[in-house]
């Protein structure tokens, strides 16, 4: 989203502050990390640990299976990786 | 002998608690919680014996705290339904943090009020700090002078708040108006629920399949335009209540505004005041007009949103008013209604008449005819010139020394 | 048995793009909660705190469920009033008659604290909900003051270590005994560190019929001082310190759903000696601090056992 895009006037925004749901979706917390998971579909047995204890819920998922990772939203917070038990997961530093 | 205005109406002798709770039946809200607190117990109290008898199809929360009568009200209303509650004084300001919400979220709830003095000390008897306080909170303010109006204010109150999707309070004088059996005209419940009609939300939580979120924050860059719109549906809602009540008149026969006007077509002293107090100043205005002496009155209605521009219009062509507050301000000047009286002259440019402010009934302390005739007398001499208008608010009733 | 295959082919109800800190459990809570609700309709409605704020900054919200707020001590109350109009409209025919579950959310703070008067209301008058308390044990939204789930010990910023005081000096309440007493049908202790306890959890007491409540020990990487790739372990740490018991009590039968790890318990220094804000406890001025913070653990586990029918795991 642009900082500098034109927000709505008390006449045009909806009365109590009504949001429609899971507008989050449009915002980008990707740009918070400093170190990025790599996901690794040899590795990966699709337990889908990763997914079940991300606060992001950035791990991609299909069919019960993993597909890869939100970076649009993923923090780098690591529980992914720390939690793999097959190593499907490592992280590497962002590149600035 | 009192006879029915309505030409269905049945004339009854109830209390305000009564005629509240009366109304409260005949609109059926989905929802109610509250708590018990004097005066205002009976209303819930009365209520809760019509759910028990399956005389309403509400679902009564009988809550821990009036901060929880509040929540579980504004959480019921946001859910979809029709929410109502009923409090006074340290109650009402116990939920003071949701009177709040209730109107920045825009909810259309009304709440049953009855005016009570707050502690300290603590006093159960009638004064209207507790509401005055609450003025800024939002929520239109309709006050009561006795059960008849009490009644009619709670059936308007449910599309006024509706409309206007501003939380709404009907208030009465503690145990004056709350506790007092008056003589009154009810309405039958199908003429009732034709005027108040259904409640049809555009957006509710439990309407899960177009889910929203409600309760968001709201930092620098969309609070402030929340808030103007808040204060932009109370100066719109001012329509509203003339609509309603004009509904109203053609309905039941009943005729409301902003304020009624007693004898001030061509008074030169008035009194400007709100809830039980304006009949005894109807007393002492009849009496008065006997003596030649042109007295007149304002009892104001609606205090929010303050009709500014009416009432400086009705106020201009007098000599000296008195404005009767049953509230202190304690802000080493003026107290709330004579506040916004004089705010609303002088923006209006009259600043003709000679003006004073009396604090009068705190805790319940009497007030009678000897009072108002006193105020009244020193209203006449002001407008002679024979007197100052004093610059400071006067006290009645109070030993001072 | 949870099965997170099958979980995973819901549709996520929870979206990214929430302001919660890196490796937050909050947001792991709301997430696991969700998803154990499965397809089920649900209204979420939370108290005033980092879970609520970071989760609708307007005008976002992750939330793909209806959520309210509006306060920070009425989430239990918020609760009863949606559910007391769920029921009204459904007695009316307003609205159709299918089933809805109702979820109210708060942190240690607004559950342990300033709402335990409106949670206590809501148990008792037995409102169908499922109550999670997500307890990080501090406020943490407003910079990590103590609250009375604090442990003993622990520095926060109104309580913190100084010359003459060594962090919190009372114990934590025991906010789930409390619940329990209340008779309600389903209260649990958990840790969001383990899906499966945590997920067979919330079902269970998403399907029962009156007032439920769990109590889920959760990370704040800031408050706590651990590394965020930890935020799981941490809380199993807990477990296997049996600083913090996870059990069930379903019709005021208790039951424990999860033991120290290999059977044994490890000394609180091993809870301890990862997180800054214990890091004190483990100098040797504070070594008789440590053995009484450590005796009154085993107190309380040993309760546990005993209330849960267990052998005392030493």
């Amino acid at each position: 989203m642009k900082n500098e895009e034109k927000k709505p006037t008390a006449a045009e925004l909806p009365a109590g502050g009504i949001v429609e749901a899971g507008t989050a979706a449009q915002f980008k917390t990707g740009p918070w990390r400093s170190i990025k998971p790599v996901w690794s579909k040899e590795k990966c047995k699709a337990c889908m640990i990763c997914w079940i204890y991300c606060p992001d819920a950035s791990i991609q998922v299909a069919d019960g299976k993993v597909t890869g990772i939100d970076y649009d939203h993923c923090k780098g917070c690591g529980i992914c990786s720390k939690e793999c038990k097959f190593g499907a997961i490592t992280m590497e530093a962002e590149k600035k | 002998m009192v006879k029915p205005i309505f030409s269905k109406g049945k004339i009854v002798a109830k209390t305000g608690n009564e005629m509240m709770a009366e109304a409260m039946r005949q609109i059926a809200p989905d929802v109610v919680a509250a708590y018990p607190i004097t005066p205002a117990t009976e209303i819930v109290q009365i209520f809760s014996q019509f759910v028990a008898d399956g005389k309403v199809p509400t679902e009564f929360v009988a809550v821990e705290s009036e901060h929880s009568a509040m929540s579980a009200t504004i959480a019921a209303s946001v859910a979809g339904a029709r929410a109502m509650t009923g409090t006074s004084s340290q109650g009402f300001a116990l939920m003071w943090e949701m009177l709040y919400i209730a109107a920045g979220l825009r909810l259309p709830i009304v709440m049953a009020e009855v005016n009570r003095a707050l502690s300290a000390p603590i006093n159960i008897h009638g004064d209207q700090s507790d509401t005055m306080g609450a003025r800024d909170a939002g929520w239109i303010q309709i006050y009561s002078e006795d059960p008849q109006e009490a009644y009619d204010n709670m059936i308007q109150s449910v599309r006024i708040a509706e409309a206007a999707k501003l939380p709404t309070m009907v208030t009465t004088d503690g145990f004056i108006i709350s506790h007092c059996m008056a003589a009154a005209e009810v309405y039958p419940d199908e003429d009732v629920k034709e005027f108040v009609g259904t409640y049809k939300p555009e957006r509710y939580l439990l309407d899960y399949k177009r889910p929203f979120t409600l309760g968001s924050i709201e930092m620098q860059d969309y609070y402030f335009e929340h808030r103007y719109q808040l204060a932009q549906a109370q100066r719109d809602a001012k329509k509203i209540i003339l609509d309603v009540a004009k509904d109203f008149k053609n309905k039941f026969g009943r005729e409301y505004g902003f304020y009624e006007k007693y004898k001030m077509d061509d008074a030169e002293v008035a009194i400007v005041t709100i809830g039980s107090a304006a009949g005894t100043t109807k007393a002492v205005i009849n009496e008065l007009r006997e003596k030649g002496i042109k007295a007149g009155l304002i009892k104001i209605r609606i205090f929010r949103p303050f009709p500014a521009d009416e009432i400086a219009k009705d106020l201009a062509n007098v000599k000296a008013l008195a404005v009767l507050d049953r509230a202190d301000s304690c802000s080493g000047t003026f107290a709330p209604v004579y506040s916004d009286v004089v705010a609303a002259m002088y923006a209006n440019g009259v600043t003709g008449p000679k003006t004073e402010n009396y604090v009068y009934g705190l805790g319940g302390r009497e007030i009678d005819m000897t009072h108002i005739a006193d105020v009244f007398k020193h209203l006449d001499e002001v407008a002679k010139g024979k007197a100052q208008a004093s610059k400071t608010v006067e006290y009645i009733n109070v030993r001072i020394k | 048995m949870a099965n997170l295959k099958e979980l995973s082919k819901n549709a996520e109800r929870v979206t990214g793009g929430h302001r919660l800190c890196a490796g937050c459990g909050a947001g792991v809570v709301a997430r696991q909660t969700l998803i154990a609700a499965e397809n089920m309709p649900v209204v979420v409605v939370s108290a005033t705190g980092c879970l609520e704020v970071s989760t609708s900054v307007f005008p976002y919200t992750s939330w793909k469920t209806p959520f309210f707020h509006s306060a920070f001590e009425n989430s239990a109350a918020t609760c009863s009033g949606v559910e007391a109009a769920y029921k009204s409209l459904v007695r009316q025919g307003k609205i159709k008659d299918e089933p809805i579950r109702f979820i109210a959310f708060g942190g240690d703070g607004g559950t342990y604290d300033i709402g335990l008067q409106s949670l206590s209301g809501a148990m008792e008058r037995g409102h169908r909900m499922l109550y999670v308390c997500y307890n990080n044990e501090a406020y943490m939204n407003t910079g990590i003051q103590r609250s009375s789930a604090t442990p003993q010990g622990a520095s926060a910023t109104t309580s913190p270590v100084g010359k003459v005081k060594q962090g919190k000096e009372q114990p934590k309440k025991d906010l789930t005994a409390i619940i329990a007493a209340h008779n309600v049908p389903y209260a649990a202790q958990a840790i969001i560190g383990d899906f499966n306890d945590y997920i067979t959890k919330v079902q269970k007491a998403l399907n029962t019929d009156g007032p439920t409540f769990i109590n889920v020990l959760t990370p704040c990487r800031l408050g706590w001082g651990c590394k965020p790739e930890d935020s799981m372990e941490m809380v199993r740490l807990a477990v296997d310190t049996c600083i913090w018991p996870v059990y069930e009590v379903v019709n005021g039968k208790y039951k424990m759903t999860k033991k120290p790890r290999g059977g044994k318990k490890l000394p609180v220094g091993e809870f301890f000696k990862y997180q800054s804000r214990f890091k004190h406890l483990l100098k040797p001025q504070n070594a008789e601090l440590l053995a009484n913070i450590q005796a009154d653990v085993d107190a309380k586990w040993e309760k546990i056992c005993a209330l849960c029918g267990e052998e005392v795991i030493k």
